[in-house]
């Protein structure tokens, strides 16, 4: 238990990407069946011990501790299992402290009624950050930052196999994952992945940037503002994955559940919104489902989602990857055609001329579902990432605008010792700057020296983590839309901002104003 | 006659030289000979009695005498004894071990009035040699980078030199410029803190492996840049609790506190067994409801311009 407490806190306090994926592949590397198989599933999300639920803690807490004292120390640490960890006594005497695997036994092995008095029994045998694993570990909740995906990437990275291996077999296998363990140590061959839905890496876009593709080799699409999305069915088990391979099917029962086909697609998950009478709204509704993993039947009621389909990589178990773009397209068809089509319909095909007069239909579109155009070669078979030549993305001319700097912030990381977030605003009409955006990106290092300098030299006060500045700078901030904000003061909220340029030489007086702003509302 | 007033007084008692409660120009000082070494190094040549542990003095028919609280080098409790009764002001104070400073004595008094930095019941700092050995165990495994300590510049900087030389490192420690005067004074004081190399103007590659010590706010500013991959520790008791040491970007916390945590806070007010006992500096409200629990007489006492959590 003290290795697993070590790669939590390890993983809670590191920010990198690559180091946390080294820390879980070292722990997967050095620790025994099943232990490490049980500690893969709390990281994955597979681990469901039914006989702990969040309201045993507390009832933990409540018998022991003076309600006021648990209150007090509650609100300070802001989270209820440190809290229980942090003030429960350490015991001195020799108890062995418990593996991962004993606990996991040991609660599964109890009832409801009786889980509380073991869990306590193992926190006596624990240090504090023992008993926070613990009590992470009991409900499932572990919060370390880590997605599915994140963790089976780490296993790939420990055993030398690929993530797409360790994906194909996940979802047949059950924890503590010892098959998994016993093919990535290559002791045996790789489990069978039987019947289960599972996903596959998506294909992926280059940006077109500044070239033209002849429209008789490659088909053009819109490029819809929502959630990337596969849906995988076997028909006895249907699920749905987000663009990293995470699955999101608790966020969106309803499309499992209407989902009739047998086959693997690939779409745009959009919310269905009445303001655009009935067509796709934008991603801002959208993002209202985002991350929940469960929902109520009033969000659904609320946010009615459908899939619109780009393409198809299996109908039934027939592997459709090798094919052409065009092939598929005929098969994605036929097999839309038989879905309930409240759910599901097809992306359109752009019907131009030539790719001057795509140049002109892009450059028309307003809808704010729309992020652009897709152009993908006819004959492109469904490769897994970004191949050149294949498929591009031709995204809206992006908005620009003036903007002031206002307050800024540091950044984490390699950042931390830089001011590199900024707030900025735009001019009202009597006169008075209103914040519009915040933007960490789009400049070089030098530039973001000479902004961290900007910021230092120019602080006029001081408000905890956050400077303001004198309101001298002009940044060029280009966005990909502008929405109606409640949360902002100026009404407006900006859409992927970022500093495209340094405006040294203007005047602040002569930046944007919110109402330029209002005026590019979709 | 004030106890570490924080504003110029014309009389002031002094319980340590941390800036929060030794601040500058009262008009007499009263305060151990370490503490007004410590104020004179901060701020220029300031005069004031020394008055060392267990010496006493009247004055308006007031005994007062400063006895060891084991918080910093110099840190006192000071009692204060008039018609029979005795009041002792903890100051800063913690129970545990600090080769940096002489070990707090307990006071027997009627009235206690006792810090409560650490006043919540999450807060138990673990032994200082696990921390010590995290430390260690993370230099070990970036010998390619360095690892930069978060600590407060009187006190908290030479303790932590000071266990590192316990638990056997030998290497040159590096320190940041800030830091050089007060390590001089502790050494000065037989505080031995081995061989101390000012991190200031050395290169990158210089520094490859070390142990660098610096106050908190140097560790994410400029300063910092000249550190090859460095790991972001800091020793303080605030580092218990996860979301704390996140939020300041930590990513080796040490709980390392001069502070009494709160196992200390409650042993010392059950073997004192003070009959009043009023609570001040932190969690005043914890604190008094363990006292209520606990049938002891308790109140808060609210002082102001008291919050540098840096010095935890």
């Amino acid at each position: 238990m003290q290795a697993f407490a070590a790669l939590i806190d390890g993983l809670i306090y590191t920010r990198s990407r690559d180091l946390k994926i080294r820390l879980i592949a070292d722990y997967l590397r050095i620790t025994p069946d099943p232990d490490r198989g049980w500690a893969l599933a709390a990281l994955a999300g597979t681990l469901n011990i039914a006989t702990v639920k969040a309201a045993a803690i507390r009832a933990m807490a409540e018998e022991r501790f003076d309600p006021m004292l648990f209150r007090m120390s509650r609100d300070y640490v802001g989270d209820t299992a440190e809290t229980v960890a942090l003030m429960w006594p350490d015991k001195s005497g020799g108890d062995v402290a418990p593996t991962v695997s004993e606990v996991i036994d040991l609660l599964n092995s109890t009832s409801r009624a009786r889980a509380p008095a073991v869990l306590a029994e193992l926190m006596d045998r624990l240090d504090a950050n023992g008993r926070y694993a613990l009590l992470k570990l009991a409900t499932g909740g572990m919060r370390v930052g880590i997605s599915a995906r994140l963790a089976k990437t780490a296993f790939g990275q420990a055993f030398g196999v690929s993530v797409d291996d360790v994906e194909e077999v996940w979802h047949a296998l059950r924890p503590p994952y010892t098959e998994l363990f016993a093919w990535g140590e290559g002791r045996t061959e790789r489990p069978d992945p039987a019947d289960s839905a599972f996903f596959r890496p998506f294909m992926l876009a280059h940006p077109l940037e500044d070239a033209s593709v002849h429209l008789d080799e490659f088909v053009a699409e819109w490029k819809w503002d929502g959630i990337r999305i596969q849906i995988a069915s076997t028909g006895g088990e249907t699920r749905l994955f987000s663009r990293g391979g995470d699955e999101v099917t608790g966020s969106f029962p309803e499309i499992a559940a209407a989902f009739k086909g047998i086959g693997v697609v690939d779409g745009e998950l959009l919310v269905r919104g009445e303001v655009q009478g009935g067509e796709a709204a934008s991603f801002n509704a959208l993002q209202q489902r985002l991350g929940r993993k469960n929902v109520t039947a009033a969000m659904q009621a609320e946010y009615p989602v459908f899939v619109r389909l780009y393409d198809i990589l299996f109908e039934g178990a027939e592997d459709l990857r090798s094919q052409s773009w065009t092939a598929r397209r005929d098969r994605l068809e036929m097999f839309t055609a038989n879905l309930d089509p409240a759910r599901f319909d097809l992306s359109a095909v752009i019907e131009a001329r030539d790719f001057e007069h795509l140049a002109e239909i892009r450059a028309a579109a307003r809808e704010a579902a729309i992020e652009g155009v897709m152009l993908k070669r006819r004959d492109s078979p469904y490769q897994a990432g970004r191949k050149v030549g294949l498929w591009y993305k031709w995204k809206r001319e992006p908005l620009v605008a003036d903007c002031v700097m206002m307050y800024a912030q540091r950044g984490s990381g390699k950042r931390s010792s830089y001011y590199s977030d900024y707030t900025f605003g735009c001019w009202t009409e009597d006169g008075n700057l209103l914040p519009v955006g915040k933007a960490y990106s789009g400049f070089n290092d030098e530039e973001l020296k000479w902004l961290d300098r900007f910021v230092r030299n120019n602080t006029v006060a001081r408000f905890g983590p956050v400077r303001e500045v004198e309101k001298s700078l002009v940044l060029e901030v280009a966005f990909d839309a502008v929405h109606v904000s409640k949360r902002h003061k100026s009404g407006v909220a900006m859409r992927f901002p970022r500093i495209s340029r340094l405006r040294r030489d203007k005047p602040a007086e002569e930046a944007d104003t919110i109402a330029a702003l209002r005026a590019m509302f979709d | 006659m004030w106890i570490d007033p924080s504003r110029p007084a014309e009389r002031a008692l002094v319980t340590h030289g941390h800036a929060d409660h030794a601040r500058s120009g009262h008009g007499a000082v009263w305060a151990t000979p370490e503490t007004l070494t410590i104020m004179a190094l901060r701020y220029g040549t300031e005069m004031g009695t020394p008055v060392p542990y267990g010496d006493g003095f009247e004055h308006g028919g007031v005994k007062i005498s400063f006895h060891p609280a084991g918080h910093v080098l110099g840190s006192a409790q000071i009692l204060l004894e008039h018609a029979g009764e005795r009041v002792v002001v903890t100051g800063d104070y913690k129970r545990r071990f600090d080769p940096t400073c002489t070990p707090f004595e307990p006071v027997a008094c009627d009235v206690l009035i006792t810090e409560a930095t650490f006043g919540l019941p999450v807060f138990k700092h673990p032994p200082i040699e696990d921390e010590i050995a995290k430390l260690l165990a993370a230099r070990a495994a970036n010998v390619d980078g360095c690892i930069v300590v978060g600590a407060y510049a009187l006190g908290k900087a030479q303790r932590v030199i000071a266990e590192l030389r316990r638990a056997g490192y030998d290497a040159p420690i590096y320190i940041h410029g800030a830091m050089q005067k007060m390590c001089e004074l502790y050494a000065a004081h037989n505080v031995p803190l081995g061989e101390l190399i000012m991190a200031t103007g050395l290169a990158k590659s210089e520094l490859k492996g070390a142990i660098v010590i610096a106050p908190p706010s140097a560790m994410n500013d400029r300063w910092a840049r000249r550190l090859p991959e460095p790991i972001t520790a800091m020793a303080s008791g605030w580092m218990r609790v996860r979301q704390r040491a996140r939020q300041r970007n930590v990513e080796l916390p040490l709980v390392i506190s001069d502070h009494a945590d709160w196992n200390e806070l409650t042993d010392t007010l059950l073997e004192l067994r003070p009959s009043e006992t009023w609570i001040t500096h932190g969690r005043t409200d914890a604190l008094g409801r363990w006292c209520e629990l606990h049938q002891l007489k308790a109140r808060a006492l609210d002082l102001i311009g008291r919050e540098d959590e840096d010095e935890g």
